[in-house]
């Protein structure tokens, strides 16, 4: 029978060996999930406990990519709930058609189909060509693979479908060449895109952004960080700026809560208030 | 919650012929039921919160589906939501990860019993109703493990019995019981 206190410290201990060891931070992320992670891969590792893990932790730093990806899920699609981006076409990228520049910044992109997405929308809008969007995350093996914009081909049939579930009116198929098993994303869907290593625990400011979408991400993070987080994305808005975070996700419970205008509080889109003086 | 409380939460795995089972355990509960229920029903990850609605139509407690970062409260019946695995933390909030299916489901069963087990210690309760898989069976050891207490449906009048089935073969439940008994044990156990 496992001892559920040394369990717990076993496990702080470990999130902290990795901190000072690799510099990444999971001591604020959900203790719950993070600890389930952890004991799972310390299973099936064939590992005795936690604190032959952290061993192997500190002395192999490829066992130490592994660990990275289980504690940094990297699940995502292009067109994620469809009905989003429905409204991110209607009432949010619309609504910023004449803005003479565009910023956007997707924090937590993964492997990037979320930036492509965007992109496809603000192509089809007609403001692709006057905006920057910045797509970042934590891990670097996923935005390489986010960089290089190939996809299993497998995946173009739900990516298709929610392209369409999406409003989508063009034919999706035109945004990728097929090549063996993989799809290409269309090169001119990269070249507005600047995919970047940061941290949304440690790192700063992102400048005057028009829109900040940063789904699926904070439902990893304990309150505290939340907090931190959204105060990031806070400073990081022009006024009057688009905030839109996951199904779960929300800024009710934060100290950002009075900052915002809950735009459409289904689909989680949040719009920053203009200062007040 | 009072600290005196000898059970403060139930965790209900179920799947299929998940709808009625749950309908009679909640339409029977009484209105001062004074523990929290969360309930993991698997089902397609698109439902929406039609079921909490629908149940909470027959019961005499609320039903609810559960929000980012609540606080548990006795007396309420929580769904996990559709496509997210449910965590309980330590302070007894709420939280939920898209981390991989466990035994095919998301939620699954098994993700809420062990956090759950963690969470409450002794003071837990875990529950297995019909259906046809075997997710459950792991999270009610970790119950059994850290104190609580395990119950299993009937599997011989369950609406489908692999379910519970393998919970049985797994780990060493405490009350096997008809559909209709469940409602009534509980609130017996919840005076204690
Ligand atoms: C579930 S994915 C979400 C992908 C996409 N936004 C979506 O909704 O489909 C979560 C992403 O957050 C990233 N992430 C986790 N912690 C992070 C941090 N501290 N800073 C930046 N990104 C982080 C992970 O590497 C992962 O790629």
């Amino acid at each position: 029978m496992e001892d559920l206190d040394n369990l717990n410290i076993e496990t702080r201990l470990l999130l902290e060996a990795i901190f000072q060891k690799y510099g990444y931070d999971f001591r604020d992320y959900s203790w719950a999930a993070i600890k389930r992670r952890i004991r799972h891969r310390c299973r099936a590792s064939g590992l005795s406990n936690i604190s032959e893990m952290q061993h192997k932790i500190l002395y192999q730093t490829d066992f130490f990519e592994k660990i990275l990806l289980d504690l940094t899920i990297n699940v995502t699609e292009m067109f994620r709930d469809p009905h989003f981006y429905r409204v991110l076409r209607q009432n949010v990228i619309r609504e910023l058609k004449d803005e003479p520049f565009l910023k956007v910044w997707h924090a937590g992109c993964s492997t990037g189909e979320e930036a492509y997405s965007m992109a496809i929308l603000l192509k089809e809008e007609g403001l692709y060509d006057k905006t920057q969007i910045y797509a970042t995350d934590v891990n670097e093996s996923v935005l390489q693979e986010a960089k290089e914009g190939i996809f299993p081909l497998q995946r173009m049939k739900l990516f298709t479908r929610n392209y369409l579930q999406a409003g989508g009116k063009e034919s999706f198929s035109d945004y990728y060449t097929a090549s063996y098993e993989s799809a290409i994303v269309d090169k001119s869907l990269r070249n507005r895109i600047v995919f970047a290593n940061h941290n949304l625990v440690t790192d700063g400011v992102f400048g005057e952004m028009h829109i900040i979408i940063c789904r699926n991400v904070l439902i990893y993070f304990n309150k505290k960080l939340r907090n931190r987080v959204l105060g990031l994305f806070t400073d990081s808005l022009a006024d009057k700026g688009f905030l839109c975070l996951g199904t779960k996700e929300s800024i009710l419970f934060s100290g950002y809560a009075n900052r915002f205008t809950e735009s459409f509080p289904v689909e989680k889109i949040y719009r920053k208030n203009e200062p007040v003086n | 919650m009072p600290v005196s409380k000898r059970y403060e939460a139930v965790v209900i795995g179920v799947s299929a012929g998940g709808m009625n089972a749950l309908k009679v355990i909640l339409s029977q509960l009484p209105a001062h039921f004074g523990m929290a229920l969360v309930i993991v029903q698997h089902r397609s990850h698109q439902s929406d919160d039609f079921l909490a609605h629908y149940l909470d139509g027959f019961s005499p407690l609320s039903v609810k589906e559960v929000d980012e970062l609540e606080y548990i409260q006795a007396g309420v019946a929580y769904i996990a939501p559709a496509n997210y695995h449910l965590f309980i933390e330590e302070d007894k909030t709420f939280s939920f990860s898209l981390d991989g299916p466990v035994n095919y489901a998301r939620p699954s069963i098994d993700v809420l019993f062990e956090a759950a087990a963690d969470a409450f210690g002794p003071k837990l309760i875990g529950l297995v109703l019909t259906g046809a898989n075997n997710d459950g069976s792991i999270g009610l050891c970790r119950i059994k493990e850290q104190g609580g207490l395990a119950i299993v449906q009937d599997p011989d009048t369950a609406e489908v019995s692999e379910m519970p089935r393998a919970a049985l073969e797994m780990a060493d439940v405490d009350h096997v019981l008809q559909l209709e008994e469940i409602a009534d044990v509980l609130a017996r156990l919840d005076k204690e």
